[in-house]
């Protein structure tokens, strides 16, 4: 008997396998999602690495940090840029044509980003322990790497609403305008306990606060249960869900109506 | 196996398409002809249910456009178009044939796209005929039953696009239908069973390319006279639109030069500053729209 569809699976795993290509392919992207929170870690993590900091070493805090802020990076831009340029050059359009599902397309992208994420973050942790700044505990990175990959579909799903919202042109630029202030504010950067009293008042109610007490925590530093970091981390991807509908919905009606 | 029934598609208050009933059935090859903003490209979206009709029916295959199951009955090689640039050639193509339940074995798909030294060739690297064949090879890779190509030639060079006409003449007729839009007539006549002519969205002429080339094998015929006869002539040769931009210039339409040229000769009338130049596909369609006849040249 004939198959009427072509079978979902070979179908998601080849969109999976392409935009693993795509990061492999277009370096920029990819080295300076690996390297920025690398270069990072060496100059603030490393020089004061073994300082005791938060009941852990300032290294691992820090390295916990910047593991969130690699994570959360790739997060926003594998998607946003990556929609954007798709609408831009028609590719969506001749996709739309084909009989590709869109479960199969999201798939690949959403398991192309984690995988990409844990590479990032492996590659992160070994810098750490290779420069003798940072040892964590086997299960202390697993803790890290499920705790940031789980924590990071709301960053998933706000990349995508840009992604549908943003020109080509002007995708990267609101991806910065989103994710510097988001990390900063969010004690990422520098220790929420260094900023000014206004940051700290509002970064409780950001989403990377919340993921950055994930990563914390997972390197031994008192933070709030993990349940309510993943609470807020689920109310937000709700809104962000929202937005995202919205602007896929209003793109269909102007491109496809 | 495609169907419009009553279909009007507006952008705005512009009708791209008003009220089309189209039966396309068979193994046939079909090509819609019509110049700029006809229509063919918003008829081409709209079988593919890249856009809804504001209102009629389309049906392809008695499914919605909208639907998996036609899309994956379906080819379609568009006029705005893209492809992943940093994948080869064969990535591409073997992507895309995960779409499909049975696709064409990635060697024959090569081989009739003419792609097969191209293989591993990155997409960003390829010229604009060879990323022609490649949305070619796209199309053609679920082994669709209706086959939908939008302006297949355009932008491409003499040799690209006789190459392109010869590769779509090896796949049509394989038991699948192939729809195709073209600005030119030559190039429908070359390959089609059947032509519909499409003008600022209507059907004005549908049959086999013999009936429509019948509708430009006229003549445009250009001369100067300062003869009293030459009306009486040109209405024994049976012209049409006559038209005396000056009282001794004479403008008309014929599909028989000679017999025109016959006519004046043989009445001694003596002509200066002859042209005779074939009329346009635009104005064969000025002429079907009834609009011919105002048309000033």
């Amino acid at each position: 008997m004939q198959r009427e569809l072509a079978p979902l699976f070979p179908m998601a795993s080849a969109q999976t396998r392409t935009e693993l290509v795509r990061l492999l392919r277009m370096p920029a992207f990819t080295a300076i999602s690996i390297a920025l929170p690398i270069m990072f870690y060496a100059f603030f993590g490393v020089p004061q690495a073994h300082i005791h900091y938060q009941s852990t070493t300032a290294g691992l805090y820090i390295l916990g940090s910047f593991s969130a802020y690699a994570v959360l990076s790739i997060a926003l831009f594998s998607f946003g840029a990556s929609v954007a340029a798709e609408r831009g050059t028609g590719a969506t359009r001749l996709m739309r044509a084909t009989p590709l599902r869109r479960s199969a397309y999201f798939f690949g992208k959403v398991v192309a980003a984690l995988c990409f994420s844990a590479v990032a973050v492996t590659l992160l942790v070994l810098f750490a322990i290779v420069t003798n700044s940072a040892h964590p505990s086997l299960s202390m990175f697993l803790n890290l790497l499920g705790d940031l990959l789980l924590g990071c579909i709301p960053f998933i799903v706000l990349g995508f609403a840009v992604g549908y919202l943003a020109s080509i042109n002007s995708a990267i630029a609101v991806l910065n305008l989103i994710n510097l202030p988001l990390a900063f504010a969010s004690g990422l950067f520098v220790p929420l306990t260094e900023l000014p009293k206004w940051v700290r008042m509002v970064a409780p109610y950001l989403p990377t606060y919340h993921y950055g007490q994930l990563a914390w925590g997972a390197m031994g530093a008192p933070v709030e249960p993990a349940l309510r970091s993943f609470l807020w981390l689920a109310g937000y991807a709700i809104v962000f869900l929202a937005v995202a509908l919205r602007a896929y919905h209003r793109d269909e009606r102007k491109e496809f109506a | 196996m495609i169907a419009f029934e009553k279909v009007t598609k507006r952008y705005g208050s512009v009708a791209a398409l008003d009220r089309v009933d189209l039966r396309l059935e068979g193994d046939q090859t079909v090509a819609i002809l019509g110049p700029n903003g006809a229509g063919k490209t918003t008829a081409i979206s709209l079988m593919l249910g890249l856009r809804h009709p504001t209102s009629g029916i389309v049906r392809v295959l008695g499914y919605d456009p909208r639907d998996v199951r036609a899309h994956t009955a379906i080819g379609a090689m568009l006029q705005t178009s893209g492809v992943p640039g940093y994948l080869s050639v064969r990535e591409a193509i073997d992507l895309f044939r995960t779409y499909y339940p049975q696709p064409l074995p990635i060697s024959q798909i090569l081989a009739t796209a003419g792609l097969h030294t191209l293989e591993r060739a990155r997409v960003t690297t390829l010229s604009g005929g060879e990323l022609q064949r490649l949305y070619f090879a796209l199309a053609i890779c679920g082994d669709p039953r209706v086959l939908l190509l939008d302006e297949p030639t355009v932008g491409l060079d003499v040799e690209a696009r006789r190459g392109m006409l010869r590769t779509i003449r090896t796949i049509a007729g394989e038991g699948r239908m192939v729809v195709l839009t073209t600005h030119y007539l030559e190039e429908a006549d070359a390959l089609a069973d059947r032509i519909i002519v499409l003008n600022h969205g209507c059907i004005v002429a549908d049959g086999p390319p013999s009936q429509i080339k019948a509708y430009v094998a006229r003549k445009r015929l250009a001369f100067r006279s300062s003869s009293a006869q030459v009306p009486e002539a040109l209405h024994a040769a049976g012209i049409s639109q006559l038209e005396q931009p000056d009282e001794h210039v004479f403008n008309c339409v014929t599909e028989q030069p000679e017999r025109v040229l016959y006519e004046l000769f043989s009445r001694g009338i003596d002509i200066s500053d002859l042209t005779v130049t074939g009329a346009s596909l635009e104005e064969a369609f000025l002429a079907l729209t009834g609009s011919g006849e105002s048309h000033a040249a």
